[in-house]
């Protein structure tokens, strides 16, 4: 009973225990990590008798701060220049501040590399152990924790500060952010190696942060951010199609092909109600984008879907972010709606920039089938099969092939 | 904390400038020094002389090897330098941003090593 209390607490305070210990480490993580698993060690030891106290998060944050002293005392004693006992004081509660923006901002400053930032608010803010980090990374423990070392030390070393970006650099050190947040989504979403539950972990801790963002930031800017609506929006309604995306035996299944009944509509619901607030005043992709996921979650049939309106936002989205990718699946939105002629001759003014990738090829492969032109499709399919990276794409593509060769598509 | 801010640029880019825009850049780069002394944050600076009359030493089985021409060929060449006071990493790349170089070279913003005693 107490013990799963203990747990529920670890688990709930830990990334704001250690972000206001490292505040008063002076910006020192290895200090500050070790202080806060001394302390986790002392509630677990006093806890069961004592009962938990009225504010674990303050009595955390008290006894880490002793022991961060504690450890500072052990290494001038190392270097042997003073010899004081340190003193044994009753842990004094006090409110805590929120420190966990800071910590976010700093795990994802621009001075570190970006697998760098993602691995440290992993480890930080979300509740990874380096050994999760790791496998979800497809990298081993020892690279992992070398990599939370390197950054740390960086950290330190190089000064970079705790601190809350100032309003001026706000929006593009938020947007830093935003990107670590989404990265560590499409881990989760888009890759199909690696475990999979470690996988799904990514997802939900990247939906966490967002949460957080969310938060935090609309309580210090006073103002609610749109960006980061459309980003939490954005990645709930990928989210929420998680199980109808891949069938029993793990292949692809196609947004047309999706049983519907099968997505979380409750994490829909939220996503909807956020994506008219990211869109008023939100300048960049994420609400865009966000929009069309929710076009896709509100339609009860595929044939419901509003093509219109999702080629007219890819057209905005194309506008904010033009990169090849985005307009080729502008290209797709328009042959939905009005045809596969029309769509076909758009994506083969892009082969120069997406000869190389296969969803282009698959792409083209679809729209060639669907116009009856089956040998080409085949070609195309052929092209998009050499270059596919994942396994279940593959099958999926070779079952398109082989579909196509017996008539059955 | 003090941080060493290296000017990295192609040297070319000073020998092919006009007359003109050679003063130019001496005038930016006086004022910006004029501006960091004022601030406190100035501890030194130099320009260098070109790569051109650099020479390279080396001890190695106790003789010395002297020879012509900097440690590395690379791309942009280390230029000049300022020592600066900052308070973290985010004041000094703020400063560094205004190296007037910084425009069309790199700046590398080193801390110094404080050894305890």
């Amino acid at each position: 009973m107490i013990a799963n209390a203990i747990a529920n607490v670890f688990r709930g305070e830990r990334a704001r225990v250690l972000a206001t210990t490292i505040r008063v480490c002076n910006g020192d993580f290895e200090l500050a990590e070790e202080a806060v698993q001394d302390a986790f060690a002392a509630a677990l030891q006093r806890w069961p008798d004592e009962g938990l106290p009225e504010e674990p998060r303050a009595w955390l944050v008290q006894v880490a701060r002793f022991k961060a002293i504690d450890v500072i005392r052990r290494r001038i004693k190392l270097r042997s220049i003073v010899e004081t006992e340190p003193e044994r004081e009753a842990p004094e509660v006090q409110p805590v501040q929120d420190d966990r923006l800071r910590l976010i901002f700093t795990c994802c400053h621009p001075a570190l590399a970006r697998e760098a930032q993602v691995a440290l608010t992993l480890r930080t803010l979300g509740g990874l152990t380096t050994e999760e980090i790791a496998r979800a990374f497809l990298t081993s423990p020892v690279t992992m924790a070398q990599r939370l070392v390197r950054a740390k030390t960086k950290i330190r070393d190089a000064g970079i500060p705790y601190e809350v970006p100032e309003p001026s650099e706000l929006p593009a050190r938020l947007d830093a952010v935003m990107e670590v947040v989404y990265l560590i989504f499409n881990e989760g979403y888009a890759a199909t190696a690696g475990d999979a539950w470690v996988r799904r972990d990514l997802c939900g801790e990247a939906i966490r942060l967002g949460r957080l963002l969310v938060e935090l930031v609309d309580l210090y800017a006073q103002t609610p951010a749109p960006e980061l609506r459309g980003l939490l929006a954005l990645m709930l309604l990928h989210d929420a199609r998680r199980d109808a995306r891949t069938d029993e035996a793990g292949d692809v299944v196609l947004l047309e092909d999706q049983d519907r009944s099968r997505w979380n509509r409750a994490q829909i619901d939220e996503a909807l109600a956020l994506v008219p607030l990211a869109l008023r005043g939100g300048r960049g992709p994420y609400p865009v984008e966000a929009a069309i996921a929710a076009l896709h979650a509100s339609a009860a049939t595929p044939a419901d879907t509003d093509w219109p309106q999702i080629a007219a936002l890819f057209h905005e989205l194309y506008r904010r972010k033009p990169t090849p990718v985005v307009a080729l699946n502008r290209a797709v939105a328009i042959a939905m709606w009005q045809g596969p002629a029309d769509g076909l001759a758009l994506l083969d003014e892009l082969g120069t920039a997406l000869e190389h990738f296969h969803l282009w090829h698959a792409a083209r492969a679809d729209l060639l089938r669907r116009l009856g032109r089956t040998a080409e499709a085949a070609a195309a399919y052929r092209e998009a099969l050499a270059r596919a990276g994942s396994e279940p794409e593959r099958r999926f593509l070779a079952r398109r092939l082989s579909e196509l060769a017996s008539g059955t598509r | 904390m003090q941080y060493l801010l290296m000017i990295y640029e192609p040297e070319k880019v000073w020998t092919e400038m006009t007359e003109d825009s050679r003063n130019k850049m001496f005038g930016e780069y006086m004022e910006f020094t004029k501006s960091v002394k004022a601030s406190g944050h100035f501890k030194a600076g130099d320009a260098l002389q070109p790569t051109a009359t650099a020479t390279t030493v080396r001890v190695r089985d106790g003789k010395t090897q002297v020879t012509d021409g900097p440690f590395a060929e690379t791309r942009e060449q280390l230029g000049g330098y300022y020592l600066i006071e900052a308070a973290n990493l985010d004041e000094a790349t703020k400063i560094a941003a205004r190296i007037p170089s910084a425009r069309f070279g790199s700046i590398e913003v080193r801390p110094i090593m404080v050894f305890n005693p």
